[in-house]
């Protein structure tokens, strides 16, 4: 006995000695393992195009080499530059060495491309004078080069090439706010006539707010029909609301667009009904846009206020009402706070998405309709200008960031249920 | 020049999967605007191509996207090796060093015989198109004559189609107010200038419809909704020729503008992208295009072959040429952004 005893706790203080828990330790990490291969798949696909992408954008709308690669020399020789006067003869040089090499490597357009960003109208001033100072043998520079075209006359000339010497830029950031830097590198705000980022911007915001509000507004109460309704007329229903769920967007918008038109059915009706004299201005307005973005975005705000719904017992309200709250008082205390945790769902998901529309704006909504992603798309597409663009998509980013902290502040991203 | 690393792995990955199928089976890949006018190109230049040379060609179609071009040059993915593309691609594309300088002696062409050959080193001049006024001869039966009747509301009431663009809106007003032909870029690029193309503007903005995608115009007037608008002029002669629409033209100042071919950098079949549109461009396929779509050769020699009915159609036409101008590229290129953006902010006023 006492031979087997001491085995036993020997046994035991083995492993308590240590080889348990390696034992152990082994399993958990076995397990962990386990685990993270199988999310690995999942987690190398967002960081792949989810998380790269974004940090690509978010270099993209500061980091611009161009000026800095195709101009080594002159920006090198700007350096000392004070920015008071015209630069010095050694910046002449460097310029025509510069775009003597430009030429060569057919950069010269691009260089002209990237200045006129800046300074517009500058771009063929400058393939103009480069094919110029291209012929040109020996100095002195300055007066010479001056003579090609005036602009190298202008410190606004020489200040924008200065400032675009660091690979690193903050013009496109400040472009798509509406600001620029001029010759003394102030920061001030573009002229009011070509003010339109910003309005954009709010104006993307608005719009996406109220599409927000109006689904809320259409989708609680049908969400709560649905909820109470026998399950069998309920899924009857619900069919309804996500067969247009199913519909390819573009496909619904064009629906509205035909709809919405001035003899179009929508305005048929309303006139026959006697409701307005002649056709209410639908299409191209930002009333078309907010209905068939309402239209679009009412599921994503139903649903989740839905499933929450089905989950609250109807035996709460019931309870209310016999103990003596009248149904008014008693759907705020008791019913609404419990569905609150869906509408923050919905509302959110609505809000976000709505911010990324471009179609439907585009294809219904008017010229003041247009919203910060049809921008960006002509940014990208069109004027393949990826800084301006990443930059619009960098602020809209932040914008929206700004709002969710906001939002989490107030609602309380815990609370948000998805069902 | 950077690399620019993590956009060549990532639309490299993409690029390569979607151009994989494509790319096997083809011995080119011909990429247009799709709609009327690539099936013109279907009938003058690639099915001729195909059963002369027994080269297999795949279509594809974009939007003028300079950004895909730019994304598989960059990736060194590239799967489209003719590109028809407009003129603020071809100059851009050409800045950026995405597409293929043109070696004129190995197109074996003459580059100035080419209506516009010398605007960019990138491309090839392939068509004229021009932005022109129409109207609906059924509904507005005395129509307008010059660019001032598209601002006199009182003479020709109702809504006014113009594409949501400054590009050739702000010829127009001036020209409408009074600046003569040879002085509208001039005019154009004083600040002075633009003020007044916006305050003509203004005295008809009310009025306007905003069409964006070329198919609109002729659904505008079709619908009744515009008494006039502005148009790409072959695709009013298609309403006109395929759907018996009584449409007309207004040639009074057309703004004319090119089409191009061109060559992204870099494609691996470059060859044959050169054989293509050398093909393309010999004056007799020019001419045969016309029959098929109602867009003006480039190539001068072209015009002797078109059919004599089609020649008043085209811009190109002598006749109609009288009061045209050409939207000048270099113009927009300068200054399209900083007028976009003003143009942008005017209409959300």
């Amino acid at each position: 006995m006492a031979t087997i005893t001491t085995a036993a706790a020997d046994d035991v203080t083995v492993f308590e000695g240590g080889a348990l828990k390696r034992r152990l330790q082994q399993v958990e990490r076995k397990r962990k393992m386990k685990a993270l291969a199988l999310v690995s798949p999942l987690l190398i696909f967002i960081i792949v195009s989810f998380a790269l992408p974004i940090i690509y954008m978010l270099r993209n709308a500061v980091y611009d080499p161009d000026i800095h690669d195709t101009m080594p020399l002159t920006t090198q020789a700007l350096e000392q530059w004070d920015g008071q006067d015209l630069p010095g003869e050694e910046a002449y040089a460097a310029l025509v060495a510069d775009l003597t090499a430009a030429q060569q490597n057919r950069q010269t357009a691009q260089i002209g491309k990237r200045l006129n960003y800046e300074i517009s109208g500058i771009r063929s001033k400058i393939l103009a004078s480069a094919r110029k100072m291209e012929k040109m043998e020996s100095g002195p520079y300055k007066e010479a080069v001056i003579a090609t075209d005036k602009i190298w006359g202008e410190r606004d000339t020489w200040a924008v090439i200065k400032r675009n010497g660091s690979p690193f830029t903050a013009f496109y950031l400040l472009q798509v706010l509406d600001l620029q830097k001029d010759a003394d590198g102030e920061i001030t705000f573009v002229p009011p006539e070509r003010q339109i980022y910003i309005d954009v911007l709010i104006r993307t915001m608005t719009i996406s707010l109220s599409v927000t509000l109006m689904t809320l507004l259409l989708g609680y109460p049908l969400a709560y029909l649905l909820a109470a309704l026998p399950t069998r007329i309920a899924n009857l229903l619900m069919i309804l609301v996500l067969l247009p769920f199913w519909t390819s967007l573009l496909v619904r918008t064009t629906a509205w667009f035909v709809l919405l038109q001035d003899n179009g059915a929508v305005n048929d009706m309303i006139m026959s009904l006697g409701l307005s004299e002649g056709p209410l201005k639908l299409i191209f307005s930002r009333a078309g846009t907010i209905i068939a973005m309402t239209h679009i975005q009412l599921p994503f705000t139903l649903l989740p206020i839905y499933s929450v719904m089905k989950g609250i017992p109807p035996t709460y309200m019931r309870a209310a009402r016999s103990l003596g709250a009248g149904p008014v008082y008693a759907f705020r205390r008791i019913y609404l706070p419990q569905t609150l945790p869906g509408i923050a769902a919905g509302c959110l998901l609505t809000f976000i998405l709505c911010l990324g529309y471009y179609i439907t704006p585009a294809l219904v909504g008017g010229p003041s309709d247009q919203m910060v992603s049809g921008l960006i798309a002509e940014a990208m597409n069109r004027e393949s200008n990826w800084g301006k663009a990443s930059a619009m998509g960098a602020i809209l980013l932040s914008a929206t960031m700004v709002l969710f902290f906001i939002y989490n502040r107030l609602v309380g991203i815990d609370k948000v249920k998805l069902g | 020049m950077q690399t620019r690393f993590v956009t060549r792995l990532l639309a490299g990955a993409a690029i390569s999967l979607i151009g994989m199928s494509a790319a096997a089976a083809a011995d080119l890949t011909v990429v247009s605007w799709g709609g009327a006018y690539q099936e013109s190109q279907r009938k003058a230049f690639i099915e001729p191509f195909t059963s002369e040379t027994g080269a297999k060609v795949t279509e594809e179609e974009y939007n003028g996207e300079i950004a895909k071009i730019r994304a598989m040059v960059e990736t060194n993915s590239v799967t489209w090796d003719v590109i028809d593309v407009d003129t603020q691609t071809a100059l851009a594309g050409c800045a950026e060093g995405v597409l293929e300088v043109i070696d004129w002696a190995k197109l074996g062409l003459d580059r100035a015989k080419f209506i516009g050959g010398d605007v960019t080193d990138c491309a090839v001049p392939n068509i004229l198109y021009s932005t022109i006024i129409a109207y609906d001869a059924d509904k507005t039966p005395n129509g307008p004559q010059t660019i001032a009747d598209l601002f006199d509301t009182k003479k020709f009431p109702g809504k006014r189609g113009l594409q949501k663009n400054p590009f050739v809106n702000l010829e127009w007003a001036l020209l409408a107010d009074g600046v003569p032909l040879d002085k509208v870029y001039e005019t154009l690029s004083t600040p002075e200038g633009v003020d007044r193309a916006f305050k003509k503007l203004d005295t008809i903005k009310a009025d306007v419809v905003w069409w964006e995608a070329g198919a609109q115009p002729p659904q505008l007037l079709a619908d009744g909704v515009v008494a006039m608008t502005s148009a790409w002029n072959g695709r009013i002669y298609n309403a006109i020729k395929s759907e018996g629409k009584h449409f007309v033209i207004m040639w009074d100042s057309q703004a004319y503008d090119w089409d191009w071919w061109a060559i992204p950098k870099g494609g691996p079949r470059l060859d044959e992208a050169y054989k293509f549109v050398s093909f393309a461009s010999d004056p007799e396929r020019m001419a045969d295009q016309t029959n098929y779509i109602s867009y003006g050769p480039a190539n001068r020699d072209a015009s002797a072959n078109v059919n004599p009915d089609i020649l008043p159609h085209l811009p190109s036409a002598p006749d109609n040429l009288k009061t045209a101008f050409g939207a000048d590229p270099i113009f927009w290129a300068d200054h399209g952004e900083e007028l976009r953006e003003r143009f942008n902010a005017w209409l959300a006023q």
